[in-house]
């Protein structure tokens, strides 16, 4: 098979793609921005997709989920890109479920059951400043009596403010900028000394700021290591980087497939547009970027299903691309459409705000080239 | 241990026994490789025995029928022997655009006859061959070209001129486009085989700005071809050019899958560390790197099993050849001085710059950037319009 999709993939995608196209098509991210919604996502189509199984997708079968991997995963998420559906599958069903994965028998007989019923949201709280830079946590966790004591600020915690549970990297020891000394804890939003504040982002969904003044948690609420959390944590970013990947993947491809079809029907100059060698060029090499950024993403998503050593660097190569060739069909595709591309109405837009968002989450770009670099030693 | 563990462990032995260490140093460049033919001299008696010992096991066209030279080994079965040979470095025994290009049309479209004659020579690297397409006055506008081949009952007599074939100086046989019906652009093309030792066939190499003349102008006069040499239907040779195309783009795309696969930045980490802007660039372009060879990957599995576009070659080779050319600028910019000798021995005769002007034909040869783009936006992305 290689890199071929089984036929169970095949049959998985043949469900997600209708589903998602009937039942939470771009109108529906619309219809929720226009309602001015303040949850974030619809909670109805959650229940639904935990109903369908997506939401154990991770989740390991001795515990009731179905326990396939990223590939599945990422088959979810790029139609999750491709209809712009607002959704906590990323967050909730897939980073969260793999920090879980690091969690004790406690953690996870008590999260699992509510991921895989549709029942929990989680958010995920690791970045502090305007990038993402996790090594450089500073919100602190004291030990106080038999637990933790958190104090500090996080941002860009999607869903953060209607999430049951936030998962916190917290440092325990060392100094902002120390991989090791960070501990990730599972924090439940309506803990004591939680507040959350929500904005409307670019693409209309909804991320909180976090503020954590004196939180007490018990040493349950530890997920891995002690001061080792950075494991733990690695993971739950890895899945959640190839995860905005494959999103990104499907971001692209409808932008791209939109603008496509607007070359083959819009006329000037009495012909249709897409005859111009000009933007024929421009298409192809548009093309070949979003086949690219398929192809490391899928490459990326093996590797982790397989245990590979190499995971790493190919999560974070698979994120550096799939945001240049994510970038560039959104941008092409708000210029080839011309005039009509700037209006509310087209949904072209739509995506390059989505793009700008996913850019951003769990590291952009420089971000992981930059990674890309020190894993090759230089 | 599943069949094709139990193959890998075994493959993986066989080669370590039998790869000579010198064979396991990477090639320094086009020329150092082994092409074979009548005429070849071995570089040395490694490169002999290891060319010897894979024809013995048909390794050289490992996926070819056996009966043919070939390996018979499944496309995984070959997937996993590339693979192992990689790891342990070990040389392609044998280049050749026999193996490359002729072989897979020949497969394809030549008769029983033919297969059992010529797939064996190249299996074993006996005969060399050259191809002759392009014209001085049909470059991307292959279809137009003119050399011609009048019908003389059992023979066709062709006159005419190739360029930019390349090693016909080097070669014992040409694969030939020769226009034999005048009246059909498309379907007035075939597809013939003749050896160069023919009468009337002259070669004249062209110096390149790399220094090097691996092209030549191929000059045909008189020349007597039996018809038995046709491959394909008369007039359908276009067919025929169309497979072996694709073979390739395929080929020149994978160029830079072996040493050119390497991380960029870990080759001149002195250079990128003291320069972030460069370092940057590394950076981005080992992302590339990375991207290229998932893609190569996923494509040729899709190959395999037959679900990719059969234009979908056309895209590899644009981004391969991209790809290997802006690997180069950045070669010469991390080389910065040192990189402009064109003579000195401690610059290798000038190896960096003239390979870096060498890539620059790699967007060119088998169908230009441009082309590839066209081919790319009107059959698979079905662009309206001619």
């Amino acid at each position: 098979m290689g890199m071929n999709h089984t036929d169970d993939q095949v049959m998985l995608k043949d469900t997600v793609a209708p589903f998602l196209a009937e039942n939470a098509p771009v109108k529906h991210l619309r219809s929720l921005r226009d309602a001015n919604d303040q949850t974030g996502f619809a909670r109805d189509l959650w229940k639904q997709f935990a109903e369908m199984g997506f939401t154990g997708i991770l989740v390991p079968e001795a515990e009731g989920g179905l326990g396939l991997g990223h590939v599945e995963a990422g088959i979810v998420l790029e139609e999750i890109g491709r209809n712009l559906t607002p959704s906590p599958f990323l967050t909730t069903a897939v980073a969260a479920v793999e920090a879980l994965k690091s969690a004790g028998a406690h953690l996870r007989g008590e999260w699992f059951p509510k991921i895989l019923s549709g029942d929990a949201i989680i958010g995920i709280a690791v970045d502090e400043g305007a990038k993402h830079r996790p090594a450089a946590t500073a919100l602190v966790a004291e030990r106080a009596g038999n637990g933790f004591k958190l104090s500090g600020k996080k941002q860009f915690v999607v869903h953060g403010h209607v999430a049951d549970m936030l998962i916190v990297s917290a440092r325990t020891a060392g100094a902002p900028g120390d991989e090791q000394g960070i501990t990730l804890f599972a924090v439940p939003r309506d803990a004591a000394g939680v507040t959350t504040e929500a904005d409307r982002l670019v693409d209309s969904q909804l991320a909180a700021r976090v503020t954590l003044d004196g939180v007490e948690v018990t040493a349950d609420a530890v997920i891995g290591d002690v001061d080792g959390g950075w494991a733990s944590l690695t993971r739950l970013l890895d899945a959640g980087r190839i995860g905005a990947a494959a999103e990104m993947v499907g971001v692209g491809g409808g932008a791209m497939d939109m603008t496509f079809g607007y070359l083959k029907q819009r006329k000037q100059f009495g012909q249709l547009i897409g005859e111009f060698q000009a933007l024929q060029h421009r298409a192809a090499h548009l093309y070949g970027e979003m086949e690219g950024a398929r192809s490391i993403v899928l490459k990326a998503q093996h590797l982790l299903d397989d245990g590979d050593p190499r995971a790493e660097l190919f999560v974070a190569a698979a994120k550096a691309k799939s945001g240049l060739a994510c970038n560039l069909a959104v941008r092409e595709g708000v210029q080839m459409h011309g005039g009509i591309g700037m209006t509310d109405e087209y949904d072209i837009g739509l995506y390059m705000k989505r793009d700008r968002a996913l850019a951003e989450f769990f590291g952009d770009t420089n971000f992981h080239a930059d990674r890309v670099a020190r894993m090759n030693g230089y | 241990m599943t069949d094709l563990e139990t193959f890998r462990k075994e493959t993986r032995a066989w080669l370590e026994a039998n790869c000579p260490a010198e064979m396991r140093e990477p090639v320094k460049s086009e020329e150092d490789g082994c092409w074979g033919g009548r005429n070849w001299v071995f570089k040395s008696p490694a490169q002999k025995q290891w060319l010897e010992v894979m024809a013995a096991k048909g390794w050289t066209v490992p996926d070819w029928p056996k009966e043919y030279g070939g390996g018979g080994l499944t496309a995984e079965e070959t997937k996993v022997l590339r693979t192992e040979m990689a790891k342990l470095g070990c040389r392609v025994p044998l280049q050749s655009f026999g193996i490359w290009m002729l072989g897979p049309a020949l497969l394809k479209f030549g008769t029983e006859e033919q297969k059992k004659h010529y797939l064996p020579q190249i299996a074993r690297g006996e005969i060399r061959w050259c191809q002759g397409y392009s014209e001085p006055g049909s470059g991307s506008d292959l279809v137009s070209l003119q050399t011609y081949g009048e019908d003389k009952g059992d023979h066709w007599v062709v006159n005419g001129q190739k360029i930019w074939t390349s090693y016909a100086d080097k070669a014992d046989w040409i694969f030939c486009l020769v226009r034999t019906n005048k009246e059909d652009k498309y379907r007035g093309i075939s597809f013939l085989l003749f050896d160069m030792t023919s009468p009337g066939v002259t070669t004249k190499p062209i110096k390149l700005i790399s220094g090097a003349s691996p092209f030549c102008e191929t000059f045909f006069d008189n020349v007597k071809v039996p018809k038995h040499q046709i491959v394909g239907e008369l007039n359908r040779g276009w067919d025929v050019a169309k497979y072996l195309l694709g073979h390739e783009r395929e080929m020149i795309s994978g160029g830079g899958l072996g040493e050119g696969m390497a991380s960029i930045g870990a080759a001149f980490k002195d250079m990128a560390e003291q320069e972030p802007v460069l370092r940057a660039q590394m950076a981005l372009f080992d992302v590339e790197t990375m991207v290229f060879r998932a893609h190569s990957e996923r494509f040729m599995d899709e190959w395999k099993t037959g679900k990719a576009h059969p234009a979908y070659s056309n895209l590899m080779k644009y981004i391969g050849t991209e790809l290997n050319k802006k690997r180069h600028e950045l070669v010469m910019s991390a080389g910065g001085s040192d990189a402009l000798e064109w003579e000195s021995e401690r610059g290798r005769k000038g190896a960096r710059p003239r390979t870096w002007l060498r890539t620059k034909a790699n967007s060119i040869e088998g169908g230009t950037s441009e082309v590839m783009l066209n081919v790319v936006a009107k059959r698979i992305l079905e662009m309206p319009g001619a």
